[in-house]
């Protein structure tokens, strides 16, 4: 059970870049945030692993509040979260079994993580991933020579490996051609399903986001102006969300 | 909103006049260094026409050639161990530096102002200070070398490390690994290929500049060039050069093809 | 569901057995190693091999660490006066602007005729050969020749420049041009326009900015060579000053001022460089 209290963040002295947001999502679920372009949807994501710091509100994971963590505390959160990025952020030059357990290091000491000492069971379900991503042919191939969807695939598999509770996506088929993006949902959402996770994912797309979300949450200037289920989502509500009518995108 | 028209007689006109300011700085700076245009273009013909005769190796300058290869062979080295140590010590200060891997504010800024402080120190000055403590020797001009490049390669390798690394290292970073982890697992795997561009490179450059050094400090090829072309013995100083030429392009070769199966 | 047609690259099973490999030994990574691994025996090798002339080297550092105490912590104008100093660095300056003027006007000129998707073949291998043995040779070299035709002094040095600017920014330049899309020139070419048209309509407007990036990074690099010309040629300015009062006065306080002087251009230049830069990336 992820739970966010109050969350409030401003970059600048009283420029709120988000205000007093609070959501709940229960375990087994696929959330899509969505909302216009500078809403406030990567700081909430970011917030949520801490990659930023945010100014005050609470966010508990299974009972524990990640933000008053210390260091140590904060990096054992960090591997409970994955985290999926619109630029896929693999080394490049690494190939695609070495991206993939790059997840395990926060479960490393810093020793073994330094020389990247992998044990073969890691090994092992790092393989047994890339099967499940569907890239069990691409293990000794440089991430350089794969696809844009072929790359997300492996953020995914990288996330996957850290047995992670949440997977946060922040536009994760922004890059990507329709079929491709089709296909990274859809592996997310089976994902979410199989390993009862929370995933949540900022979307652009919001007929992607009723298609495959359970539950919607709508960023409006730095606050939540939806959250409820995917059903639930009207036309009405997307016009105040974006100001205007673009609910023909839907047809 | 401008018309079109309006907006090509306005860019013409931008153009004739920065052609005007160029061509008046051109003039200008001629006028006060007292440089005869004329004379000296007419004197490069000449030049051409004096090396060809005085430059031109002969039979009897050929003695002077294990001389000529053992000081190259040596500045050589020289250029190579000081890119090293400098790219060693670089990379390490780079890091704690640059604005992805680097400690804090603070120290980015002070890591910033000692490269381009040492980047700016002319190498003129660098060899006559070393070349006072250190004499007449080749650890001065090792060392020449190497504050000079320490200066180019920190800048270029924070450059790179910002470039090339900041999103692995956040994407690392949200897996819960420690630092260390991430230095050695994401960033220098990512970076080392552009690195050792720039090591090349740098090579490259030292070997040239290692002439001047040597001129300055009687040291390697430049110290046995300046001593054949003020004892007039031209032919020696001619193949002095090409061997240099040799050298330079032969290392230019070398990298590029290097670069082509890393990059 | 994961689409099959991004797997027709069939690739040899991945090991089922007990040991899993992380990477195969790809050229690339066997380069690196190779590289590396050279090059740090090449330092050891020298480095243990270092002729340093039997100096005691903790009295040398302390002496540098003097010297550069008296440099950077008590800098002045010492016997040559303030204004001297300020004429001799004007005239490096100027120097080396001009010589980066002739060697951007002769620089493009050759690099138009040295690029692959512009020129015959020949005559453009011809050029870049060329270039590769002016570029080969160093600056200081080139103005110890000319000062044997000229004497020592300006003309020398700015032909010693010129030279090496006129080779370098060939090379620059024309790498830009190599990278401009083929379509370009072709749109041009099909209206049948002169050649030198499309050069100046299709080509220079679309190289710019990195033209005038390469312009101002060869400004600098003329800048510490016309400091260099000064002091190893005798070709004055404040490399000439800076050679004096180093190696031949031993005035440290007053290198201390000209390095100062010089780092305060260089700073100026670079300035100037990221502000045009802007302006032109900013059109
Ligand atoms: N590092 C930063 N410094 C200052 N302001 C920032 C910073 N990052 C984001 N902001 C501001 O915070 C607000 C929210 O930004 P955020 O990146 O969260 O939006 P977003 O919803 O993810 O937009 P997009 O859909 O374009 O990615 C914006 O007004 C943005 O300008
Ligand atoms: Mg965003």
């Amino acid at each position: 059970m992820l739970e966010v209290k109050n969350l409030q963040k401003s970059y600048e002295k009283d420029k709120p870049a988000l205000t007093d947001i609070s959501f709940n999502i229960k375990p087994g679920t696929f959330v899509a945030i969505i909302g216009p372009s500078g809403a406030g949807k990567t700081t909430i994501l970011r917030s949520l692993n801490q990659l930023i710091k945010d100014d005050d509100g609470q966010i508990i994971l299974d009972g524990k509040d990640i933000r008053t963590a210390n260091k140590e505390q904060l990096r054992k959160f960090r591997r409970q979260i994955g985290m999926v990025f619109q630029n896929y952020n693999l080394v490049e030059r690494l190939t695609v079994i070495e991206n993939v357990l790059h997840g395990r290091l926060g479960y490393k000491s810093t020793l073994a993580g330094v020389f990247g000492k992998y044990t073969q069971e890691e090994k092992e379900e790092a393989m047994s991933l890339l099967k499940k991503v569907g890239l069990e042919n691409f293990a000794l191939k440089r991430c350089s020579e794969l696809s844009g969807g072929q790359k997300q695939r492996v953020g995914i598999a990288r996330s996957l490996i850290q047995h992670p509770k949440v997977i946060l996506c922040d536009e994760p088929i922004a890059s990507l051609d329709p079929a491709s993006a089709q296909n990274v949902m859809e592996l997310l959402k089976r994902l979410t399903d199989e390993y009862n996770l929370i995933c949540i994912a900022n979307l652009h797309q919001i007929n992607m986001a009723k298609k495959y979300a359970d539950q919607i949450i709508g960023i409006r200037k730095g606050h939540l102006v939806f959250d409820e289920d995917a059903d639930l989502l009207s036309e009405d509500i997307l016009r105040t969300l974006y100001d205007q009518d673009i609910t023909k995108e839907l047809e | 909103m401008q018309s079109p028209t309006n907006f090509l007689k306005h860019k013409g006109w931008h153009q004739t006049a920065i052609i005007a300011i160029i061509g008046g700085i051109y003039v200008f700076a001629s006028w006060i260094l007292s440089f005869d245009n004329l004379a000296g273009f007419t004197a490069i013909p000449r030049a051409f026409a004096w090396l060809g005769v005085n430059f031109k190796p002969t039979s009897s300058s050929m003695e002077f050639l294990p001389k000529i290869w053992q000081k190259l062979i040596q500045t050589v080295l020289l250029a190579i161990s000081s890119t090293v140590v400098a790219s060693a010590i670089s990379i390490f200060i780079a890091l704690l530096g640059s604005k992805v891997t680097g400690i804090n504010g603070t120290v980015q800024t002070i890591v910033r102002g000692i490269a381009s402080f040492f980047r700016n120190i002319p190498l003129v000055a660098w060899s006559m200070i070393l070349l006072f403590s250190f004499k007449q020797s080749d650890f001065t001009g090792f060392l020449a070398l190497l504050l000079l490049s320490i200066g180019y390669l920190i800048r270029a390798f924070m450059e790179i490390i910002e470039d090339e690394a900041s999103e692995t290292m956040l994407a690392l970073k949200a897996t819960g690994a420690s630092y260390f982890q991430v230095i050695f697992q994401a960033v220098l795997p990512q970076i080392l290929p552009s690195i050792l561009s720039w090591i090349l490179y740098t090579i490259e450059n030292n070997v040239r500049d290692a002439t001047l050094v040597g001129i300055l400090t009687g040291t390697g090829i430049g110290f046995i060039f300046d001593v054949y072309f003020k004892s007039f013995r031209y032919d020696a100083a001619g193949m002095t050069v090409l061997a240099i030429i040799i050298v330079v392009i032969a290392l230019e070769t070398i990298s590029n093809q290097i670069r082509r199966v890393i990059l | 569901m994961i689409n099959a047609d991004e797997q027709i690259i069939q690739q040899p099973n991945p090991p089922k057995s007990p040991e899993i490999k992380l990477h195969e030994n790809s050229l690339s990574r066997t380069m690196i190693v190779v590289v590396f691994a050279s090059l740090v025996v090449i330092t050891g090798y020298t480095l243990m091999h270092l002729d340093a002339a039997g100096i005691q080297l903790n009295t040398a550092f302390k002496e540098l660490a003097t010297n550069l105490q008296q440099m950077f912590l008590q800098p002045s104008a010492g016997t040559d006066g303030f204004m001297p100093l300020l004429q001799a660095l004007a005239g490096s300056v100027l120097l080396s602007i001009l010589t980066t003027i002739i060697g951007a006007v002769f620089g493009f000129f050759f690099a138009v005729l040295a690029s692959k998707n512009l020129t015959n073949a020949y005559l453009g291998a011809g050029i870049r050969v060329v270039m590769a043995v002016v570029r080969a040779i160093p600056t200081i070299i080139w103005a110890l020749i000319f000062s044997i035709i000229c004497g020592l002094g300006t003309t020398a040095a700015v032909l010693g420049l010129s030279f090496h600017s006129v080779a370098y920014l060939t090379k620059a330049y024309s790498e830009s041009i190599e990278g401009i899309d083929k379509s370009t020139i072709e749109s041009l070419k099909v209206t049948g326009a002169k050649f030198w048209v499309v050069v100046f309509q299709a080509i220079w407007p679309t190289i710019i900015a990195s033209f005038v990036s390469w312009t101002f990074i060869r400004l600098e690099i003329n800048f510490a060579n016309a400091i260099a010309v000064g002091a190893a040629a005798g070709a004055g300015g404040i490399g000439y000053q800076l050679f004096v009062a180093s190696g031949m006065s031993f005035d440290f306080h007053e290198t201390g001022l000209i390095v100062y002087l010089v780092i305060f251009v260089t700073f100026v230049l670079e300035f100037i460089a990221v502000k045009i830069r802007q302006m032109y990336l900013n059109r």
